[in-house]
């Protein structure tokens, strides 16, 4: 473009609305041409507050540092030690959530299941139900059971090591999901009894439990069937985690799962994504102080998602509380999702690596969301758990490089005044003080 | 007969003494006495046993049941035979709300009537329901026979997928995407035979099969004011 009109007056430099951005214009043409909204997976992609707003202080004159590679700090968590015969015991806090076979390759699921065992922490279910290559390679499995039920059996849940009861998703809170028809392969439809090819929806609300009351009977139902053996754990999306993480204890929690916005789903709405919940880093304190008033911080144990990328995300989750984090956007990158080595097909899908969340339509250049057999046979279910393993290991040694600075010999015994805020509203979600004042929103003056 | 009385023991010693019998046949009558409305009675069995509850029970009675016969003598509470696999379930009285909830397999056969969601989510369970049934019966059943000697509520069968629905009485409305159907020679020698082993007074020619009509199967937006 040039800078001058015919008649030599300057342009005015294009601008762009700050409201009608190109984001949101693309989105209203979408609209537009096809009369939908738009389906994707992932979670929100909106910048929201997060543990990157989070320091950690280190080691001073009040505090003294352990010695890196020298001195010991431990990740080892015990899950479900309050009503559980035999509680789960990991290596690191790092847990992989719940990704179901249909919306994940049944290898994409076995590659998670040993990459989870070689670095000594558990796998999840998802809403297919358990696939006998997640049960063999995952010596320590989490059953979901989820509002849809597809695949529930009690012959699977007597072989789970724990039982989450799904009541929300920190990508949709207060949703249901949707596998399209065209990732229901011969296996999937039969694991979901259902017919090959219609969209199958999965539920909103469990069909045979409403609310707390009700949700104390279902577990008692489960703990009957499992002779009180396994944990269970109750998933709740981050939308009211004080009061509902006082109701899953209320219900006889073993474990509470909270999942922030920035969890992934395999398929929603974007504009449920964006718009519905609250960000991880806002969850974490209210469910601990929940947890602490009823005298059961530590005794029902916490495990946060939603966006935890690295040790300092796993840190940082555990000094405001937290007894253990999941991952799943996570692990599936470190699987070999969005990799750039499929930079062309991606292009040809519209997008480009490390953008494609269109996971639902079973095209998944790397192989990993998708029932094709001829994309799925891309993956390496061996080299992918391999790498998940690498990646768990680098969390660990992250998590302790920061727990070691501070002077922690377990990462259980990072906490909060670990921590500063670099903002304003991290200070206030995560009830952290403001870098260089001992002052956070809510906390009497400045 | 071995008896289990709810007023000196446990529902844990209960449902543990019933576990132990799963890989073992010796004993396979059983009586449960004073269940007083307990929840999850009998859950989880997985033996060709005969279960007698002498009462009413609560929440959840006989839920993921297989192969064992379950006949509560009284009425049961919400969510009875949940996710149930195979076997029978018989209840003398009526049934609260989600009856045979998501359940896979085997007969529930209700002498009384059922409340609001009978069979909702229902994946390949048999149920029969003397009297009548609640609003949104069998919502997303996906497999299965719902069999109703009476009338049906409000919604019967929404958003169902191949679950069969057969009616005798009056339905006071459909819900999403179900319609009703053709009576076929099959039918007729599918409802001869469940209403004969149900002890059901009724002719298989008066019933009115209901199911899904397939067109919201896949997302179409032009059905969207159909949800």
């Amino acid at each position: 473009m040039k800078d001058y009109d015919s008649k030599g007056i300057p342009h005015t430099t294009p601008r762009y609305s700050a409201t009608f951005s190109p984001d949101a214009n693309s989105d209203i043409r979408r609209a537009a041409a096809t009369g939908i909204y738009d389906i994707r997976g992932g979670g929100a992609k909106r910048k929201v507050p997060n543990f990157d707003d989070l320091l950690f202080l280190g080691a001073s004159i009040s505090r003294y540092a352990l010695e890196g590679y020298r001195e010991k700090c431990d990740t080892n968590v015990t899950l479900g030690t309050r009503f559980a015969k035999n509680p789960i015991e990991l290596d690191i806090p790092i847990t992989i959530a719940g990704m179901s076979f249909g919306a994940l390759s049944g290898a994409a699921k076995e590659a998670l299941g040993r990459g989870a065992n070689a670095a000594g922490t558990s796998t999840t279910t998802g809403d297919g139900g358990m696939t006998a290559e997640e049960r063999g390679h995952s010596s320590k499995l989490v059953y979901q059971v989820l509002p849809s039920r597809y695949g529930m059996n009690p012959d699977d849940l007597r072989k789970a090591d724990a039982i989450e009861v799904v009541v929300g998703q920190g990508a949709k809170p207060g949703g249901g999901g949707m596998l399209l028809g065209q990732k229901i392969s011969d296996r999937v439809a039969q694991m979901r009894n259902l017919p090959k090819g219609i969209d199958q929806r999965s539920s909103c609300r469990h069909p045979d439990w409403t609310g707390p009351d009700d949700l104390e009977i279902k577990i008692l139902e489960l703990r009957e069937i499992t002779d009180w053996k396994v944990p269970i754990y109750v998933k709740i999306a981050g939308t009211r985690p004080y009061f509902d993480t006082k109701l899953a204890v209320k219900a006889g929690a073993d474990v509470v799962v909270l999942d922030g916005m920035q969890g992934g789903t395999a398929a929603t709405q974007d504009v449920f994504i964006e718009h519905v919940g609250l960000p991880t880093l806002a969850c974490i304190r209210p469910a601990v102080l929940a947890l602490q008033e009823m005298d059961m911080h530590r005794k029902v144990q916490l495990i946060v998602s939603g966006g935890i990328r690295s040790g300092a995300d796993v840190a940082k989750a555990l000094a405001l509380g937290a007894d253990a984090v999941a991952i799943g956007t996570a692990a599936m990158i470190a699987l070999g999702d969005n990799d750039p080595k499929w930079e062309e097909e991606y292009n040809k899908l519209g997008t480009t690596a490390g953008a494609y969340d269109d996971w639902h339509e079973g095209l998944d250049p790397a192989g990993i969301t998708t029932q094709d057999p001829e994309l799925a046979a891309r993956f390496d279910p061996i080299e992918g758990g391999r790498r998940l393993k690498n990646y768990l290991k680098v969390l660990t040694l992250e998590a302790q490089t920061l727990a070691r600075a501070c002077g922690k010999n377990h990462l259980h015994n990072l906490e909060p005044e670990d921590m500063v805020a670099l903002t304003m509203e991290a200070a206030a979600m995560a009830q952290i003080p403001l870098a260089g004042t001992n002052w956070y929103p809510g906390k009497g003056d400045f | 007969m071995q008896t289990i009385d709810l007023e000196t023991q446990s529902l844990r010693e209960l449902n543990q003494t019933l576990h132990d019998q799963i890989g073992q046949t010796n004993q396979t009558a059983w009586e449960i006495n004073n269940p007083r409305g307990s929840h999850a009675i009998a859950v989880g069995l997985d033996a060709p046993m005969d279960v007698t509850i002498n009462g009413n029970a609560g929440y959840f009675c006989a839920s993921m049941n297989k192969q064992a016969n379950v006949h509560v003598k009284g009425s049961a509470g919400p969510g009875l035979g949940e996710n149930m696999i195979s076997g029978t379930i018989t209840v003398d009285g009526d049934a609260s709300q989600n009856a045979g909830a998501t359940a896979h397999g085997g007969l529930i056969n209700i002498k009384g009537n059922a409340s609001a969601r009978c069979g909702i989510s229902m994946k390949g369970v048999d149920i029969v329901v003397h009297g009548n049934i609640g609003h949104m019966s069998a919502f997303m059943g996906q497999s299965g026979n719902l069999v109703v000697l009476g009338d049906a509520g409000d919604a019967l069968g929404d958003s169902c997928y191949e679950a069969r629905f057969f009616v005798r009485g009056e339905v006071k409305s459909l819900g999403a995407d179900c319609e009703k159907k053709e009576m076929r020679p099959e039918h007729i020698e599918f409802l001869k035979d469940i209403l004969e082993r149900t002890g059901a007074d009724a002719k298989p020619e008066e019933f009115t099969r209901y199911g899904s009509a397939r067109k919201l199967y896949n997302f179409d937006v032009d059905n969207a004011s159909a949800y």
